[in-house]
This record gives structure tokens, sequence and C-alpha cells, in this order.
């Protein structure tokens, strides 16, 4: 049995023997007691409701990466809108009929001779409109500091040996500009519908620490 | 804007763009992005000059000496024109 440690005690364990994880029965932080206040004046006030907060909150956790993922399939398979992507990838993806905002969106294409990696050493500065929240370690001080200093070391670490015959390019995010890697399309996929290239086209492989799937 | 150019070696207070790592390093314009509001001024809700932004682009030799995985590997950073220095060919 995989859970079965007879030289452990299992005294605050669930049944599958795992630690229960603790309450959160922490003081609030300085800033989660400001974010509640002024939640609370503005909805007291009138100036916005609990409603459309949960609104705000419920877009924000509907982009996924899947929307990306439709902009990289129409990248591989129309060449004229691949063209208009690297040449501006806001208005791009505008044209798909994503929400972007007043994002500045910049593409940076993957070829057999050069490879792209995104970080914010910043912040955690994300095309957020496109691909979603970013995932935890994306804010992570490690990803952020080594992906600027050992970026090979770090893709290493993703499952991603990168030959020394191909230029490494990291683009940290420091300002107004949003960053996507439009990943080389994989062999064997030409002529694809869009629908059945975009399931090859991972998150990861939009920030630049994977490669797309292969066909199966 | 000279095509060289090299980040500023200024260390001031506040709400900075231009990375720490980057400051008295040589690269080159990748690109201008446009002109946008100083982040350092709208940080504070000051009012932010229009200013403008370029992409500039490093080698990992020039950040990182000898230290470098691959030399020929690149960095490109936006930074603003007021942390740019430009330099003679």
């Amino acid at each position: 049995m995989p859970h079965d440690h007879p030289e452990h005690h299992h005294e605050g364990m669930s049944p599958s023997g795992h630690p229960y994880r603790a309450d959160d029965d922490t003081a609030l932080s300085y800033w989660q007691a400001m974010e509640i206040a002024v939640r609370e004046l503005l909805i007291e006030k009138g100036e916005t409701s609990a409603e459309a907060v949960q609104r705000q909150i419920d877009a924000m956790d509907s982009r996924s990466p899947a929307n990306g993922a439709a902009v990289i399939a129409r990248a591989w398979a129309d060449p004229a809108f691949k063209a208009r992507l690297l040449d501006n990838a806001g208005d791009a993806s505008r044209e798909m009929g994503f929400d972007i905002g007043p994002m500045h969106l910049i593409a940076v294409e993957n070829t057999p001779a050069v490879h792209n990696v995104i970080v914010c050493t910043l912040c955690s500065c994300y095309p957020r409109n496109l691909l979603g929240l970013p995932p935890d370690w994306y804010k992570s001080r490690a990803y952020r500091s080594r992906t600027v200093r050992e970026p090979r070391a770090v893709l290493s670490e993703f499952g991603l040996d990168l030959p020394d015959d191909v230029t490494l390019r990291v683009h940290d995010s420091t300002a107004d500009m949003r960053y996507i890697v439009l990943p080389a399309q994989p062999p064997g996929t030409d002529g694809w519908p869009e629908d059945r290239l975009a399931a090859l086209v991972t998150r990861d492989s939009m920030i630049g620490t994977g490669l797309p799937k292969a066909p199966a | 804007m000279a095509e060289r150019v090299r980040i500023r070696s200024m260390m001031p207070p506040g709400h900075v763009r231009a990375p720490a790592y980057l400051r008295g390093k040589t690269g080159v314009i990748e690109r201008p992005l446009g002109i946008f509001a100083n982040p350092e001024k709208l940080a504070y809700r000051l009012p932010a000059e229009k200013r403008p932004l370029y992409r500039v682009r490093f080698t990992m030799a020039e950040l990182w000496g000898d230290a470098a995985e691959r030399p020929a590997d690149t960095l490109d950073a936006e930074i603003y024109a007021h942390w740019l220095e430009p330099l003679e060919d």
C-alpha cells in the first residue's frame, strides 16, 4: 500500500495518510486589512458592488492558456496572420476577438536557430489576458533571478535541453510590454485544422519553458 | 538615439523599471516601442510626462562575463530613454 508507513504516527493525518493543512488562524496583514477596508468603503458609497467585484474575479479566472493556444494555432495555419502577429501581437489577438484591453503584446518567434523565454525580474508581468493567471513558479524569486543569470540551467530543469547551436534570447518584461512566445510548429502537423493544432500548444511553450506537444 | 547605449548607473529610490543588474551595462537598441507615461511618476499618482521606451538587447557575456552560460545568448529589456546614455561606435 502506497501510504502504509508503520514507522510513522498517523495522528493528525487524513485517512489517506497525508497531514491536514493548518487552518489560517493568523491575523490579517496590513495590506489585507487595507484591501477589505477600501472595498467596503467603495461598496458603501455606491462606487461599486460586491457583485461587480465578483464579476471581475470571474472574468480573470475565465482567461486561460486556451486563448493563447488559439492565437498560436492560427499563426501556424495562416502565414498572413503570423506576419501580422509578429508585427503587432496585440492587434492580431484583438482581430481574433480576444479582449486584451490596452495591453501591448510582442510575439517572439522560435526558429531552429533561436529559442525565446519570458521572465519578469521586477515583479510578475505576464500576458494574463491571453494566458490567464501566471503559474506560482513564474512569480518566485528563484525563477525571476535565475532565468536571467543561468537560463539554460533553468530550462534544463523544465526538461528542455537547448543544443549549443541554438541562441537563447531571454526577454525581461521590465515596463509596458507583455510577451508571448510563438513556438515552432511541430513537424508532421502541416495542414492540420486550427483546433487540432491548438491542442498541441501548452502554456509553458508560450512562456518558453517548454515546447509544444508532439502529434500523437 | 544612438544604436549602442549604456544603462545609467543611477540608484534612485522608488518605483524604477530599470533593473539594477542592467545598470552600467552596454547594449544595442533592438526596437523603439513608442512613448509611454513615465511609470516612476505614475506609481505615485504624480503628473507623468511621456517618455520614449526602447527594447535594449544585451549579450550574456556583457551581463555576466566569464560566468555566462553561453556568451552569445542575449537578454532584452524595456528601458526608458532617461536611463539610456548614447555611446559612440
